[in-house]
């Protein structure tokens, strides 16, 4: 299929298969993930040397080094126990064991090669058998026959490597330096993915940079917004800069299916899943960890999907992403994996494992970082059906040692949910009631940054209540929840201050019956959408927490996506097609609820906002800032007015352009009428009334005459 | 505006069409009776009987005597309005379509389907004066388009027809040699199948409407691309005010979904864009289906929209519809 057809020929291949071309519209044809029918796409170049070889190379066979060395009179036996090892690993293929023999000794030399049916036995037998034990004095060395070349080729001597000269890049984070400060989003529609300025005062998006086929499933901002992932068949890549977005790196990972960056940007994390070649044996999985700059791999783990499932003893089938999950903080120090019965802890220095061994918890179900210092909050169930108390603890890393824990009863699921200053950590518990029929559900609040970490119980004022949604407030001390019964649940609001004694979690206000099912803090704090999606058609209310008022209600229809842009300034509700065929787009709103401009765009997947690096302005300069808001906003105001001033300046122009161009073609049509008014007027047989476009209503009276009757009336005088 | 509901077709409108005068509206249905009715009240005046199949088009000569209509039957038929009846059968191998009466009257232009081997055509025929001089014989058949021609008129002075189906291309097409003359560019022009075309009263310009969710206004000699209309739903009709420089356009999602959607996404509503300006003015809701035909009373104080959901629903504007500014 490689090679080009002619349009002829492919008019002539339609005709044959009965296929009209007209009514095929070629924008709806998607080629499958992971396809291309051969049509090859300009990143392909540089990873077709490395496809090359693993196809036509003898990736499928190895080399077992440091067998034992016998005479020929052995040589069937120990070819028998190799053969017997081997043949568990995979599918040797026939002939495909040969252990040279030195003609002079007759015996054998140390080594064998063996040749499987695919390179994935051949690298999982590479993988199991390295080091395998034989007897005392024969530990096997494997390795892939392909491998040889490259060790062949190491040169004798060490060469210093050449030192490149200085390229200077383009500054990545110059898009923070806009003179308008506006955020950059990234949206992906049908087969473009285009990056957009959004220009909330001209209430239009600002095109940047745009291209089809940029990325084969999805895109992704990193975490600090300075790189943009694309995610291809041979690997990811990343993009930087302001508007040129050039590739900045490639990470070579076949088959790539999920990826995920470090919060400080240092890492990318890789993932694929392999169908095995016994359809018994469960899914292989390649996770790469890649340093994002210099794109080399640190560590790589190999493994069948059962290992890298999660969920306790009970075992959850699937695996849960991100598998490994990044201690908070921009040093991206630790990162952690729940195992069975442990968690395993690495540091990135080394990228092993924290003092060599994972940290062994009895049946736990869950974890998670603190979003900024290394602490780890784990969950662990009861145990012995309910001899030994549920519990949740901290652990501080790399230290290991319990900083908190709390024993909890008849407990049947635990969520943790961390303010994004990882000030207070709260822990949804779900209990059975005593009859075990049912469950409610209380809060456990932990102040980490207090002396000895007190932990307070939160419950409903309805103990029953079900809780559809939790949200802390970003860098704040409130908290919001959704209660009740699903058509119309209420929303209450919480701080963990009060005015008098700080160090008690109250009330502020609960809101009854709201159609909402999802909590959006603005990531600046004080302000809240209570979002009813998709069930509830996209209903949104934009809610200001300090002063506990609504500011605006409104209606997205279908919306399915709600995303803050990094300031808080404005926020973006879509509809993709991911959810809904139709309408799909998206709807932006300043942070008020004022809708300022909606895009339509069919096929829609992805919207997502260039998140910001934070401000290295300390609490206490952002603290004046606020108060002083009025100085610092006025020479905004004069801006923003010129602005709109330009604005009305600049569509009152475009207007006129517009009418004054119709009024152009009006005059020449009017010329061209009148030029074929005598021919028309033959046409019609010498009619002569040309006037049919100015037409001329006559209102015409006409009475008419219904029906008359007579009526004779009597009056009587009384 | 209150409109007037005229129900008189079983099932889903397809064509409206008003006379010169404005007067009488003619109705066009998936059932087989095309009908007419008074303009300003809506009183159902008479049916055309004698169709087989949906009847997807009409036209009415300049001076309200003769009524053309192409139907699914394979036919195209000639009707005395006055009377009712059937003057002529032009028979044909596929499904007819769209009909229209040439600027005098004395020529009609007929579209046919694709139907099995069959690829669609433009006929021309000549109309006699007397019905029994009538011939069933062509002028011309233009022949070529991929898929259905979905609308085709004549352009100014009869020297052109304009044609606009399926493949999303516009042709204008001289009746003289039957050559094809120009073509809508493929980059600016409709990206799906054209729906619907209709000419100005003056015939200097012409909308169509298509399914890729957008109206475009062209000029009928030079085929220039002049305006486009965006919206968020299939254009199946489209429409021209000859007063104002408005056109509404009508539509609604595909009939197969509608069932499957709430009546807000449906969005049956005939949309007012200023002409010039390209922007949305307003919009007409009531049908519980898409709107598969908009006309407007050639006096510019009316119009009326037919859907999917079998009703024609005639408006006549609010006084303050005269005095929008935007």
């Amino acid at each position: 299929m490689g090679d080009v057809m002619t349009m002829r020929d492919v008019e002539a291949r339609a005709a044959v298969a009965g296929i009209d071309l007209s009514n095929l519209d070629l924008d709806s044809i998607q080629l499958p993930p992971g396809e291309d029918f051969g049509i090859i796409s300009d990143d392909e170049d540089v990873y077709q040397e490395e496809q090359l070889d693993f196809d036509t190379g003898f990736g499928n066979i190895i080399v077992v080094d440091h067998i034992p060395i016998v005479t020929r009179e052995k040589f069937e036996k120990l070819e028998g126990v190799i053969r017997k090892i081997y043949n568990q690993m995979g599918v040797i293929k026939e002939d495909g064991l040969w252990m040279p023999v030195d003609p002079e000794t007759e015996k054998t030399l140390g080594y064998c090669f063996i040749e499987f049916n695919t390179p994935q036995e051949a690298e999982q037998a590479k993988e199991k058998t390295n080091g395998y034990k034989l007897d005392r004095s024969h530990i096997f060395v494997v390795s892939m026959f392909d491998d040889f070349d490259r060790f062949m080729r190491v040169p004798d001597k060490w060469a210093p490597p050449e030192i490149k000269p200085y390229a200077p890049g383009e500054n990545l984070q110059r898009w923070l330096t806009d003179e308008k400060a506006r955020d950059q989003f990234v949206i992906r529609a049908g087969s473009d993915t285009e990056v957009f300025w959004n220009d909330a005062r001209q209430l239009k998006p600002d095109l940047v940079y745009k291209r089809a086929f940029w990325t084969e499933s999805f895109v992704q901002w990193s975490p600090l917004g300075t790189y943009l992932a694309t995610v291809h068949r041979q690997g990811a890549a990343v993009w930087g800069g302001a508007s040129s977005f050039d590739r900045l790196m490639r990470y070579a990972h076949p088959q790539v299916k999920l990826i995920d960056f470090s919060p400080g940007e240092k890492y990318l994390v890789t993932y694929s899943s392999h169908e095995p070649s016994n359809p018994r044996d469960a899914n292989r999985i390649v996770i790469n960890i890649f340093d994002v700059r210099s794109g080399k791999v640190m560590r790589d783990f190999k493994g069948s999907a059962d290992d890298f499932a999660i969920g306790g003893a009970g075992g959850v089938t699937g695996v849960s992403w991100p598998i490994f999950r990044w201690s908070g903080g921009k040093e991206d120090k630790y990162f952690a994996k729940l195992g069975k019965n442990m968690i395993s802890v690495y540091e990135t220095e080394t990228f092993s494992l924290i003092d060599k061994k994972s940290l062994k918890v009895e049946s736990v179900m869950d974890f998670s970082w603190s979003p900024t210092d290394p602490i780890l909050a784990l969950f662990v169930p009861e145990l012995g059906s309910g001899n030994q108390p549920a519990r949740v603890s901290l652990l501080q890393i790399p230290c290991k040692e319990e900083l908190r824990q709390k024993n909890l009863f008849s407990v049947s699921d635990c969520k943790m949910y961390w303010q994004s200053n990882g000030d207070y950590l709260a822990v949804k518990v779900d209990r059975y009631t005593k009859t075990k029929k049912s469950t409610y559900t209380g809060f456990e609040l932990f102040r980490i940054k207090e002396r000895d970490i007190p932990i307070e119980v939160l419950e409903l004022d309805n103990k029953n209540d079900k809780i559809i949604a939790f949200a802390w407030e970003p860098k704040g001390h409130r908290f919001a929840i959704i209660h009740g019964d699903s058509p119309r649940p209420d929303v209450s609001f919480y701080s963990m201050k009060t005015a008098h004694n700080s160090g008690r979690v109250s009330k502020l206000d609960t809101l009854k019956g709201k159609q909402a099912n999802a909590l959006f803090w603005s990531p600046a704090g004080h302000y809240i959408i209570l979002a009813g999606l998709k069930g509830f058609n996209g209903q949104l209310e934009f809610y200001n927490v300090d002063e506990l008022e609504t500011m605006a209600t409104a209606e997205h229809f279908m919306a399915t996506d709600i995303e803050w842009d990094p300031t808080g300034r404005y926020v973006v509700t879509s509809v993709t097609s991911v959810h809904h065929e139709m309408e799909n787009g998206f709807n932006v709103w300043s942070f008020n609820g004022k809708l300022l401009y909606r895009i339509l765009k069919d096929h829609f997947f992805q919207f997502l906002w260039r998140p910001r690096p934070p401000s290295f302005l300390s609490p206490e300069k952002e603290e004046e800032i606020a108060k002083n808001l009025k100085k610092y906003s006025k020479k905004y105001e004069a801006e923003d007015q010129d602005v709109s001033l330009q604005l009305s300046e600049q569509d009152r122009e475009k207007r006129r352009a517009m009418k004054d161009e119709w009024e152009k073609w009006i005059s020449e049509w009017k010329r061209l009428h009148e030029e074929g008014k005598l021919e028309r007027q033959k046409l019609r047989d010498g009619e002569a009334s040309d006037e049919e476009e100015e037409y001329e209503a006559k209102e015409v009276e006409v009475e008419e005459v219904v029906d008359v009757s007579e009526e004779v009336s009597f009056e009587y005088a009384s | 505006m209150r409109p007037i509901l005229m129900k008189g077709h079983e099932r889903p409108l397809t064509f409206l069409k008003y006379n010169r005068e404005g007067d009488l509206l003619f109705s066009c249905a998936k059932d087989h009776n095309p009908t007419v009715w008074f303009a300003d009240n809506g009183e159902r005046l008479g049916t055309f009987r004698g169709h087989n199949g949906a009847v997807w088009s009409c036209d009415v000569s300049r001076d309200s005597l003769q009524l053309i209509t192409g139907s699914a039957d394979q036919t195209a038929k000639l009707w005395n309005v006055k009377s009712g009846n059937q003057l002529y059968t032009f028979n044909f191998d596929s499904p007819a379509r769209s009909v229209d009466f040439s600027v005098g009257d004395k020529l009609a232009l007929i579209t046919t389907d694709p139907f099995m081997e069959l690829s669609s055509a433009i006929h021309v025929k000549r109309i006699a004066r007397d019905p029994a001089d009538q011939s069933g014989k062509s002028v011309l058949v233009l022949k070529g388009p991929q898929g259905r021609i979905n609308r085709a008129v004549w352009g100014p002075l009869n020297k052109t027809i304009i044609s606009a189906g399926e493949d999303a291309v516009v042709r204008i097409w001289d009746t003289e040699t039957g050559t094809l003359l120009k073509e809508s560019d493929r980059e600016i022009g409709h990206k799906r199948p054209i729906t619907s075309l209709t000419k100005s009263t003056d015939g200097s310009h012409f909308i169509t409407g298509s399914v890729d969710k957008s109206a475009k206004l062209w000029d009928t000699r030079s085929l220039t691309l002049i305006k486009t209309y965006v919206t968020e739903r299939p254009v199946n009709a489209v429409a021209m005010s000859p007063l104002l420089d408005h056109v509404v356009l009508g539509g609604g999602q595909d009939a197969s979904a509608v069932t499957t959607t709430d009546h807000r996404a449906g969005k049956f509503e005939a949309k007012f864009y200023d002409k010039i300006l390209q922007e949305e003015i307003g919009g007409v809701k009531g049908h519980f289906g898409p709107i598969n035909a908009l006309a407007f009373n050639p006096d510019g104080k009316s119009f009326s929209s037919g859907g999917e959901d079998g009703y024609v629903r005639l408006h006549h504007f609010d006084p303050d519809y005269f005095n929008i500014k935007i």
